[in-house]
């Protein structure tokens, strides 16, 4: 234990330096932030997950973020237990017909302004489970979705990127 | 010769179904099917799965003594057969699900209530409300949690009935994440099929795509290269080191010790990030194929993994001191969430869930493929059943995977990596050890390349019930922490 301490007295930190924020986020977020919003929430986001069908592969990356080596939280970013208390809803899987009440119940328990980031491959369209009787498929079926992080799954240098150009969105910069 | 109650003795009457490798399937009729029933009752043997195609019930079974493995089939006259869970409490599930999909009804099973289907696919009639198990009892109240959880988790729904803080009875509510993946890949060609696999489980693709090749390639009457073996099996430790590194640190997470999930989280990273340098992916996602592997590694990359394990093996002793040392940790995990020996051999229960109950079985050892059979590794077993010794078994695992990583890098064989899997008629059957138990692949191929039916059974479907009987006169706050020690999963068993 104390060799453990000491030893990162003298290491270099392991947590990487940020990302630029991605372009094509940016792009996509252009026109759905409006001004209201950004001086409601500021530089600060509070997340939601929701797993709507996906195979977990999305959730390991997606908890990665929260990892020494990734830092979310040095962002201002968090995840939150409650839909309440969220600005964001973080959904992954092609929807599946048995998630998608408690996917519509969460979004309305979501207070204004609010976004959806859809996560990786299958919420954007279902993915390689697309046509299947038991998925929605994507989450645009459910909700609106006003970012996609592709992927499958994302990385959590991709999922920190589309994050970080919310982020801007929402600051207004 | 087989004495009089052995598994193939009672099989012997049926009919053998040419194809099916590498372990025979046998054709049983009714009488027959209820004499194995009726045997099944007391007997040694481990159920490994049931499973349904239209008009046909199949069950695969393990005669713990002399470790035969067989199915048997029975053609369901009207969709109805006898049904197993009626003697054997593991397959009751599987028999819901197996009505729920295939339509076939198990005559003598108490639990009539749909088990997948919550009423909501197309064409389908709408549920009924779901009727929880009643509990009676003075000042005895309820406690909804789900589908949608507070922490970063798949969904489900579980349903206390608690007395002040003692939980009386949880029941499970599954199903949420049913993605209908059977039916996806019922004419699917393999390569899609096999895609499919590796997204049963995202936490175990590696365990489920080698689970599939290696049903596929039975079914196809072909051997991978040897090359292939090593390098399937140097994919499935890195997944089983990095599962049960992010584990090991989520359970003392939920006991409130933060240090330890900290540190545990960096060393899942840096297997994460040698495993996407040298195989491309992260998670290893599509790198095993029907006949072979999808990459194969350079003198690079094998010295990559070197590093990587011979910093592990350095640094990891220190957390499991660590974890060894704090007694605030240890008053939390000892004695928590019992699972009884007997309860882990009824239910044939995997992974570290059976083998911290006295279950030695291992597929690694107990079923052995290879490259396994000419490796060095213990199989850990304790026999307290409660969350400290899941997390020990997880340490001893770590340990022995980072042996036999250090065992597979200098012994690559030279060779191909990869052969042509040929469009041939066929049936094939695996069982494969993934980090949270063995993965069983059942699978039937037509002779145009298509898969004609495949059956995934996650180690969860054996585990989950456990759960409920583990957290039973807990108090509800230790919940988590038992779940956590359990990380049964969800898509897995919904498929």
């Amino acid at each position: 234990m104390r060799r453990t301490l000491f030893d990162n007295l003298i290491s270099r930190p392991v947590t990487i330096d940020a990302p630029p924020a991605s372009d094509a986020a940016l792009a996509e977020l252009a026109s759905k932030v409006d001004a209201a919003a950004r001086r409601r929430l500021g530089r600060s986001l509070s997340i939601r997950e929701v797993d709507a069908g996906s195979c977990n592969g999305c959730e390991l990356e997606i908890h990665a973020l929260n990892n020494a080596v990734y830092d979310l939280e040095r962002f201002g970013i968090r995840f939150v237990a409650s839909p309440r208390h969220a600005d964001v809803l973080l959904v992954t899987g092609p929807v599946t017909a048995n998630m998608r009440e408690a996917l519509e119940r969460t979004y309305a328990a979501t207070p204004g302004p609010k976004w959806v980031v859809a996560v990786g491959d299958c919420a954007r369209d279902g993915g390689l489970f697309a046509g299947s009787y038991a998925c929605v498929g994507g989450v645009s079926a459910a909700v609106p979705v006003d970012l996609h992080i592709a992927g499958c799954p994302p990385t959590p240098l991709a999922l920190l990127e589309g994050l970080l150009a919310l982020l801007q969105q929402a600051a207004g910069r | 010769m087989a004495d009089a109650s052995s598994l193939s003795h009672l099989l012997a009457g049926g009919a053998a179904v040419e194809g099916h490798r590498p372990w025979p399937r046998v054709a049983l009729d009714e009488v027959g099917w209820r004499r194995l029933r009726a045997a099944l009752d007391g007997a040694e043997w481990a159920l490994l799965s049931l499973w349904g195609e239209v008009g046909t019930v199949h069950l695969a079974l393990r005669d713990e003594a002399s470790g035969e493995i067989a199915v048997a089939s029975l053609e369901a006259a009207q969709g109805r057969y006898p049904s197993i869970g009626a003697v054997r409490p593991a397959a009751i599930r599987l028999e819901r699900a197996a009505h729920d999909l295939y339509g076939l009804v198990p005559v003598g099973l108490d639990d009539e209530r749909p088990w997948l289907d919550h009423g909501r696919w197309p064409g389908r009639p709408a549920a009924r409300p779901y009727e929880f198990l009643p509990v009676e009892g003075e000042g005895i109240h309820q406690i909804a949690v789900g589908p949608v959880h507070a922490g970063i988790i798949e969904p489900g729904h579980f349903r206390f009935h608690a007395n002040g803080e003692a939980v009386v009875r949880l029941e499970q509510r599954l199903g949420y994440v049913h993605k209908g993946t059977q039916a996806l890949m019922a004419g699917a060609p393999l390569e899609r099929a096999a895609r499919l696999a590796g997204r049963v489980s995202g936490d175990s693709t590696v365990a489920y795509a080698l689970a599939f090749a290696r049903a596929a390639e039975a079914a196809a009457g072909v051997e991978a290269p040897a090359r292939a073996h090593w390098l399937r099996a140097l994919m499935a430790e890195l997944e089983r080191l990095a599962n049960h590194f992010g584990d090991i640190g989520a359970i003392c997470n939920d006991a409130s010790f933060g240090l330890m999930h900290a540190h545990c989280g960096i060393l899942r990273e840096e297997v994460l990030r040698a495993s996407a340098a040298v195989f491309g992916h992260r998670l290893m996602m599509d790198c095993i194929v029907p006949g072979g592997v999808a990459v194969d590694i350079d003198a690079g990359g094998v010295a990559r993994l070197g590093t990587l394990a011979d910093q592990l093996a350095r640094r990891f002793p220190r957390l499991v001191e660590l974890y060894d040392k704090t007694t605030s940790l240890q008053d939390r995990t000892v004695t928590s969430g019992i699972v009884s020996a007997e309860l882990a051999r009824r239910f044939g229960a995997g992974g570290f869930v059976g083998r911290a109950s006295g279950r030695a079985f291992d597929a690694r050892r107990a079923a052995p493929y290879p490259p396994y059979d000419a490796l060095a590794f213990d199989v850990p077993v304790l026999h307290e059943g409660d969350v400290n010794a899941r997390v020990w078994i997880r340490i001893r695992e770590v340990e022995q995977s980072l042996k036999l990583i250090h065992q597979l890098l200098p012994g690559l064989p030279d060779g191909p990596e990869r052969i042509e899997v040929p469009a041939r008629t066929g049936e094939g059957m695996a069982l494969v050890e993934g980090f949270r138990g063995d993965v069983l692949m059942w699978l039937r191929l037509s002779d145009d390349g298509r898969v004609l039916r495949c059956h995934p059974r996650d180690p969860s479907w054996f585990q989950w019930p456990l759960l409920e009987a583990a957290i039973e006169g807990n108090i509800v706050a230790d919940f988590p922490l038992c779940n956590k020690s359990f990380n049964c999963s969800y898509s897995g068993h919904d498929l």
